[in-house]
């Protein structure tokens, strides 16, 4: 059975992560998960002469270590995925410029690397498609430029803000066997309760998480018992407590199962005020820390959910409040035994 | 059941997941950085009182065109921005915030060219000011004239 329950898609074929690669600038790879990602960056012109081709450039990277470690040219791939924060989603259009590979586009903000895992996965299960390559990027100054302010602005943001990763995570999703499995995947419905503030996205986004890992479990009829590990993309210090409180009121007790990608990839003392958010957050933590830890047998079952705050600039000053979803994927060691 | 009380009142729920803005502290360090801002600019005008005799209203200008320059280079340095969320308004308000915002814009639009990059979005952020600014003065010179006209 493919789709189980209201939202959830069961795949029936055995469907792998093939490889991964990641990139990040230079407060990622200072941060406490930097020494697990492939390409690190110095500097965050990543030795380009803008902020959008620095951003292009680790999108590249991750791409090219991912298919690197994969043992794949992009002649293998027949199908690439991806997005990004920009305007026009301008990084993935012109990195699939270079790549000559049939191309889908996507937006969901800080969803998205979920958003086309999920979608990878899906085309693989059925056959239109048997690599697929997944690959999202974000960097702070291109979004600081885009969403707010110039870079060098001396403005004030509250302790609520986040900080944008600047990095690219690819994953190449196949049939051929490997150690971790993608076993399902939860599509969300937009969530908005009315947080209109775009220095404070965890607050905006923290339902729409709790919304899709409610609907997941219910969809598959587990508890949060069933995971080793549900992670969120970007809810940061701010949005995990108000998802495991909303859980809690609807019955899932996560308190030791839950962590954010945004908490997990700085340390509190690198300013990144509630910690970090953008595309890259989820992406280069989970293609790194997780699937490592997948890969060694410290977790079993893990269930990634991405949480993108749909913003736009124009809808804020025009008072509207700001539309959220999250996507959510399962990932397992293939080892596991049968499902119970 | 208390089903779902959180999500019907959401935003006052919340309220205490949020961390409070430390105002108190926040208006501090604006009184002592601003403060100390308007310092440096005295000692400009006093330097240019006493090493080039401006008198102390045609220091004004020279002063002010100073803390300008000062400002755009330590935006160009990185600094100004470190400054600014570290003193709020205090660096915001005095001349050398808007130095901030027109050369912070000019920086992040020097990609697209001199024209459409650097001279369309220099005034991005300072541009309200400046209308509010014409627009205030236009309405108080009124006022001024029709009270010279009444007395």
């Amino acid at each position: 059975m493919k789709l189980t329950g209201k939202q959830t898609w069961q795949f029936e074929n055995p469907l792998f992560v093939h490889s991964s690669g990641t990139a990040v600038g230079p407060k990622e790879a200072e941060g406490p998960l930097g020494q697990l990602f492939d390409i690190k960056h110095k500097e965050l012109h990543c030795g380009e002469d803008n902020w959008e081709l620095a951003e292009r450039r680790l999108m590249e990277q991750a791409i090219e270590q991912c298919l690197k470690k994969g043992n794949k040219t992009s002649d293998d791939v027949d199908l690439f995925l991806a997005g990004d924060l920009l305007n026009q989603n301008v990084t993935s259009n012109y990195v699939a410029r270079h790549l000559q590979v049939p191309f889908l586009c996507m937006f969901g903000a800080c969803s998205t690397s979920m958003e086309t895992v999920a979608l990878g996965s899906a085309l693989v299960d059925g056959g239109f498609a048997n690599t697929v390559l997944a690959s999202t990027s974000s960097h702070n100054a291109t979004a600081e430029r885009q969403f707010r302010f110039p870079t060098e602005y001396g403005g004030q943001k509250p302790d609520t803000a986040t900080f944008t990763v600047s990095g690219s995570g690819a994953v190449l999703i196949n049939k051929e066997v490997s150690n971790i499995k993608i076993t399902s995947a939860t599509i969300g419905q937009v969530a908005d309760l009315g947080i209109a503030d775009p220095f404070d996205m965890g607050s905006a986004m923290a339902p729409a998480a709790a919304d899709t890992i409610t609907q997941h479990l219910k969809d598959l009829n587990r508890t949060p018992d069933d995971y080793d590990m549900i992670i969120t993309g970007d809810l940061s210090g701010v949005g995990s407590p108000i998802v495991k409180e909303l859980l809690k009121q609807e019955g899932y007790d996560v308190h030791n199962k839950h962590n954010d990608c945004g908490l997990m990839i700085y340390r509190p003392d690198q300013k990144v005020f509630a910690g970090g958010s953008g595309c890259a957050c989820s992406a280069v933590v989970t293609y790194s820390h997780i699937f490592n830890e997948l890969q060694s047998g410290n977790l079993s079952r893990v269930l990634v959910v991405a949480t993108g705050a749909l913003l736009s600039p124009t809808m804020i000053q025009q008072k509207e409040t700001i539309p959220t979803i999250a996507h959510g994927v399962v990932f397992e060691r293939t080892d596991r035994g049968a499902d119970s | 059941m208390a089903k779902s009380k959180m999500k019907d009142d959401y935003k006052n729920q919340i309220k205490d997941f949020q961390p409070k803005p430390p105002y108190f502290l926040n208006c501090l360090k604006a009184f002592l950085i601003g403060g100390f801002i308007c310092m440096v600019g005295q000692g400009i005008q006093n330097f240019y009182i006493e090493v080039f005799n401006f008198s102390e209203k045609d220091a004004g200008n020279p002063t002010a065109a100073t803390l300008i320059l000062l400002s755009a280079i330590l935006t160009g340095l990185g600094i100004y921005d470190k400054l600014g969320q570290f003193a709020g308004a205090g660096s915001a308000v005095p001349i050398t915030g808007f130095a901030n915002s027109m050369t912070s814009a000019a920086m992040e639009h020097r990609s697209e060219g001199i024209v459409l990059g650097v001279a369309t979005n220099m005034f991005k952020l300072a541009g309200s000011v400046i209308v509010f600014g014409v627009v205030a003065a236009y309405v108080v010179g009124i006022i001024r004239y029709l009270y010279g006209l009444a007395f």
